[in-house]
């Protein structure tokens, strides 16, 4: 049976690049933008299909010698179908509003297009051919809408670089994993994967080398070093598409290894893919909580969640190399969770700061402040996904961080001691990442939203337009939807992974009957609405008969008029941490103090300076960077342009061609 | 079948709010006594809260609307504490177990609408409170999970009620040594986390010392009524949970009239106990450099990694 939704979503695609060749500028945004959105629904009915188990084949006739090229979505590839159609749609809305200069051209809109429709056919793919194609034209486009500013900022070139290195690292892992098992399997479809038994040296080597593969993709200590440069350069809703959803798929991949084609039961898989899940969660929101550019911000907290999912995936192969399988099935889920979750209140963030940059020319939170007023919608959108992000009750992030807790402390048990000391450490990981990422995001929230504008631009800034505001509150809504009805993401995912140990009991309720844990949100919603009423009852009475009085000073411990700038920055408000954390995060800090020249016990002034980079950057790839250039520097003693040289290398060149063949 | 769990709820809701001004008063009074002073009396705080009530709060441009909500939030995040923590009785709602993640979730509610007045006025003080009172809680929460953690451990849940429920029929299992370095750990962690001394200085009016006083300076009138109030009920939750762990006696195992009167009665008696200790040991404490709490905290956790990892492999041997 053809797949006729995949082959509307190609279609839509086509529409779209002809859309936007043939519009007027004017109009390119209003009409592409919408086709663009479209593809992201057909990816969603499409996805929500194949999880259903309704699902078709797309096969590709090309005449390459590879093989078959057939796109057949799986029901947990249909999952991740779900997931990016349903970020691409919110962010083709976006998109109408706001692009502008380069990210409107016709360029750029094509390559959104494709990007879009390349991200929904890797989850599709049924054979390696398929898998890498389309995973490589997701990879091409999105650098090409990486670089789109380029002509803007020169900060855009280096982290388009970057991406485009750490992209191609990432596919040449990739490439060979699946070349080392389609040898193994003798064939390239994935279903012979799938009912192939590995000999353990094939298993180990593809093992390591997708995982690392994968993890690229993903933004996996140490391979995370392109996600805090590409994207705060990206335009916003490239960056939402990236973080939401791209980095999505290095996570389906790492599942697909594990739990399909290798079927981990190895400990050691689990335990390496634990402890990267571990390093990357931590070391991932320990950058965030201390950065203030907002969308570096947010791109360790990507890095942090990923990690989480890895960690989760990661115990899921422990427990189910140790025979605890209705666990580790809950912790699948808990994985599985953490990807919508974060997709959809990553979505929304990445779109508020672009509504943010938009309005204010400013991404620093240092210059940011007393946006709520003037972006209330911005600043609503925002604040439900902030507290999506730092997994508070009764939003999605919550549940998932729930499940996998229940995972993790379930997990644990007498018969086997490596696990019983790493669950442990793990809770413990996981609930420092929470706090951490609780701190973050009050911080981003109060600084950028709170308080009086640091800079002028803040202060002119105005709400954005009506299809951005669209976009965000319905980002936001899902957020808020899916923390609510915790029912309904647990009947996919159970549908998805083929588990049967968490289930839904009505839209409402998640049950882990593999620990015995059930959860309502409504009940806790529920409550807080009966204690609400007495309390804002008394409230209103009190406020009918003092209402509120303006004055014109904040008190500030009676200090005088105060001035925008003594207010906690950003980087002020993280400096306890970054000194707590100073070892593992090594910032740079100068302190220059100018003494008054009548008196030496006066100051002047003092300068105060901080840069934190990223550890992995100075201590590990830079080392890497100029070995390469060492090595480069010295093959070109052997090109000095001299000719007779040329000429010697060819002649001894050939010789030893001759002596070869003669052997 | 849920209505024997809300009832219980509305029952320790309103036996908290009556007890913990006077919880606050009788710490007060200690404290006074203790050092030689003659002190406010124990019903201050009622009062304070009476007085600060009819009071009109003021509003400074630039505030918006967290300055008014947020109190309230807090106020309701230690409301829900009251009624999901087994403080009278131990009987939980169905669908949401008085879960140990569920009761943090909730208590970071609170935590987060207290940052985030602190930082809404722009003023130099809020926002330092605000960032150390964050950065305490981020620290704070792996030992708050893991102590917990380690109690739920010999019964397989992490329901409150079902490891209250369990001390009760098993008291032997309270001194086991795994739940004492658990309790241990968990104590520290309240203490940072309601702002008690060794980590922040309730009764300080010096600014550059302050954690929790600094992010409330900007609210004045009901707001301020409602922040403290909120606070003070976070406290004697927090206070509950530790006494219903430690002192189980006493506790409601099923809805009627008499179990109940006697649950409300030992909950007063288990919040005096420990307020009075409580006091009494703030008494002989200096506050602490604020870069050396991490160091109390980092310790606290290594308590309560400890007794999870020994209640797991002394079930082996």
């Amino acid at each position: 049976m053809i797949d006729t939704s995949l082959l509307v979503q190609f279609l839509l695609m086509l529409l779209a690049i002809s859309v936007a060749i043939v519009a007027p500028a004017r109009y390119r945004a209003l009409l592409t933008g919408p086709v663009v959105s479209a593809i992201g629904i057909a990816g969603v009915v499409t996805g929500w299909a194949a999880v259903t188990g309704q699902h078709g084949s797309l096969p590709v006739p090309i005449t390459i010698p590879l093989g078959a090229v057939t796109f057949a979505p799986s029901a947990l590839g249909g999952y991740f179908m779900l997931v990016i159609g349903a970020v691409g749609a919110i962010c083709g809305i976006y998109a109408i509003g706001y692009v502008h200069g380069p990210a409107a051209s016709r360029t750029s809109w094509i390559a959104l297009a494709v990007f879009v429709t390349a991200m929904e056919f890797v989850p599709a793919a049924a054979d390696v051919v398929a898998f890498l194609l389309a995973w490589e034209l997701m990879a091409v486009t999105s650098a090409i809408l990486v670089v789109t500013e380029h002509a803007q900022r020169p900060a855009v070139k280096t982290a388009a670089l970057w991406y485009v290195a750490m992209t191609q690292l990432s596919f040449f892992l990739v490439l060979i994993g699946l070349g080392i098992l389609s040898a193994g399997a003798g064939s390239t479809q994935f279903a012979v994967f799938r009912a192939t038994h590995w000999d353990a040296a094939t298993a180990n080597l593809a093992f390591v080398l997708l995982v690392l593969g994968f993890g690229a993709k993903s933004g996996i200590v140490p391979l995370h070093v392109w996600l805090p440069r590409a994207h705060p350069e990206a335009p916003s809703h490239v960056s939402a598409l990236m973080s939401a959803a791209m980095v999505k798929l290095g996570i389906y991949g790492a599942i697909l290894t594990s739990t399909q084609f290798l079927r981990a039961d190895t400990m050691w898989w689990g335990v390496l893919l634990l402890a990267l899940g571990t390093v990357s969660a931590v070391y991932g929101i320990l950058q965030a909580s201390v950065t203030s550019d907002l969308k570096r911000l947010l791109a360790f907290s990507t890095t942090e969640n990923v990690g989480l999912m890895f960690l989760a995936l990661g115990a899921a192969s422990m427990l189910r190399a140790n025979g605890i399988n209705a666990v580790a099935d809950s912790a699948i889920a808990a994985c599985l969770f953490l990807v919508i979750a974060h997709a959809a209140f990553k979505t929304t963030l990445f779109l508020g700061a672009g509504s943010i940059l938009r309005a204010s020319g400013q991404r620093d939170l240092d210059l940011l402040g007393g946006l709520g007023s003037r972006m209330p919608v911005t600043s609503i959108a925002f604040g439900l996904a902030a507290l999506g992000a730092a997994a508070l009750p009764l939003t999605a992030g919550f549940v998932s961080e729930w499940v996998l807790l229940q995972s993790l402390i379930h997990g644990a048990g007498a018969t086997n001691r490596i696990l019983a000391i790493t669950m442990p450490i793990a809770v413990g990981a996981v609930a420092l990442t929470a706090g951490l990422a609780l701190m973050t995001f009050v911080k981003a929230y109060g600084i950028a939203f709170l308080a009086r504008p640091r800079s002028e631009g803040t202060s002119r800034a105005k709400e954005s337009p009506i299809s951005m505001r669209i976009a965000m509150l319905l980002g936001a809504a899902i957020v808020i939807a899916m923390g609510l009805t915790p029912g309904l993401t647990a009947h996919a995912i159970a549908l998805a992974a083929g588990i049967s140990s968490v289930k839904a009991t009505g839209p409402l309720t998640i049950d882990l009957s593999g620990v015995a844990a059930t959860l309502n949100p409504g009940q806790l919603l529920a409550l807080a609405l009966v204690l609400v009423l007495p309390v804002v009852a008394t409230a209103a009475v009190v406020a009918r008969k003092r209402p509120r009085r303006a004055v014109d000073l904040a008190w500030g411990c009676g200090g005088n008029r105060l001035s925008p700038r003594m207010q906690y920055t950003a980087t002020s408000y993280a400096e306890p941490l970054s000194r707590i954390f100073d070892d593992s995060l090594r910032p740079e800090r100068d302190v220059i103090v100018t003494h008054s020249t009548e008196a030496r016990y006066l100051v002047d002034r003092i300068q105060y300076r901080q840069r934190l980079s990223d550890v992995f950057d100075s201590r590990l790839y830079t080392p890497i960077i100029s070995f390469v250039e060492r090595i480069g520097a010295s093959a070109r003693r052997l090109q000095n342009g001299k000719i007779h040289f040329y000429l010697a290398y060819s002649f001894v060149a050939f010789l030893v061609v001759l002596v070869v063949m003669s052997l | 079948m849920n209505v024997a769990p809300a009832l219980l709820a509305l029952i320790q809701v309103m036996a908290m709010i009556a007890f913990t001004p006077l919880l606050v008063g009788i710490m007060r009074q200690v404290r006074s006594l203790l050092e030689g002073r003659v002190g406010a009396g124990v019903g201050q705080p009622w009062r304070d809260l009476r007085k600060l009530m009819r009071k009109e709060p003021l509003r400074a441009p630039g505030i918006s609307w967290i300055q008014a909500v947020g109190p309230i939030v807090l106020v309701v995040s230690s409301l829900i504490l009251c009624a999901l923590i087994p403080l009278v009785g131990t009987i939980a709602f169905p669908g949401l177990p008085d879960d140990l993640f569920v009761v943090v979730g909730v208590l970071l509610i609170g935590t987060v609408a207290l940052a985030l007045v602190g930082l809404d006025a722009g003023s130099a003080f809020g926002g330092m409170g605000s960032s150390r009172h964050m950065t305490i809680a981020a620290l704070v929460e792996p030992t708050v999970l893991v102590s917990i953690y380690a109690l739920s451990v010999p019964i397989g849940s992490s329901a409150l009620s079902r490891i209250v429920n369990q001390r009760i029929a098993e008291p032997a299992t309270m001194a086991a040594p795994v739940s004492l370095l658990a309790m241990v750990s968990l104590a520290i962690a309240v203490v940072a986390e309601t702002s008690r001394m060794p980590v922040d200085n309730p009764s300080t009016h010096l600014e550059l010392t302050m954690v929790h006083e600094a992010m409330v300076l900007e609210s004045s009138g009901r707001d301020l009524a409602w922040l403290e109030l909120g606070s003070w009920l976070r406290l004697s939750a927090m206070l509950g949970l530790i006494g219903a762990l430690a002192l189980p006696w006493g506790m409601a195992l099923e809805v009627a009239p008499l179990p109940l009167l006697v649950g409300v009665l030992t909950l007063g008696l288990r919040l005096a106990v420990l307020a009075m200790a409580l006091a009494t040991i703030e008494v002989f404490l200096a506050k602490l450099r604020l870069f050396r709490v991490p160091e109390l905290l980092a310790g606290s956790f290594v308590l309560a990694l400890l007794a999870v990892i020994t209640s797991y492999l002394t079930v082996t041997v």
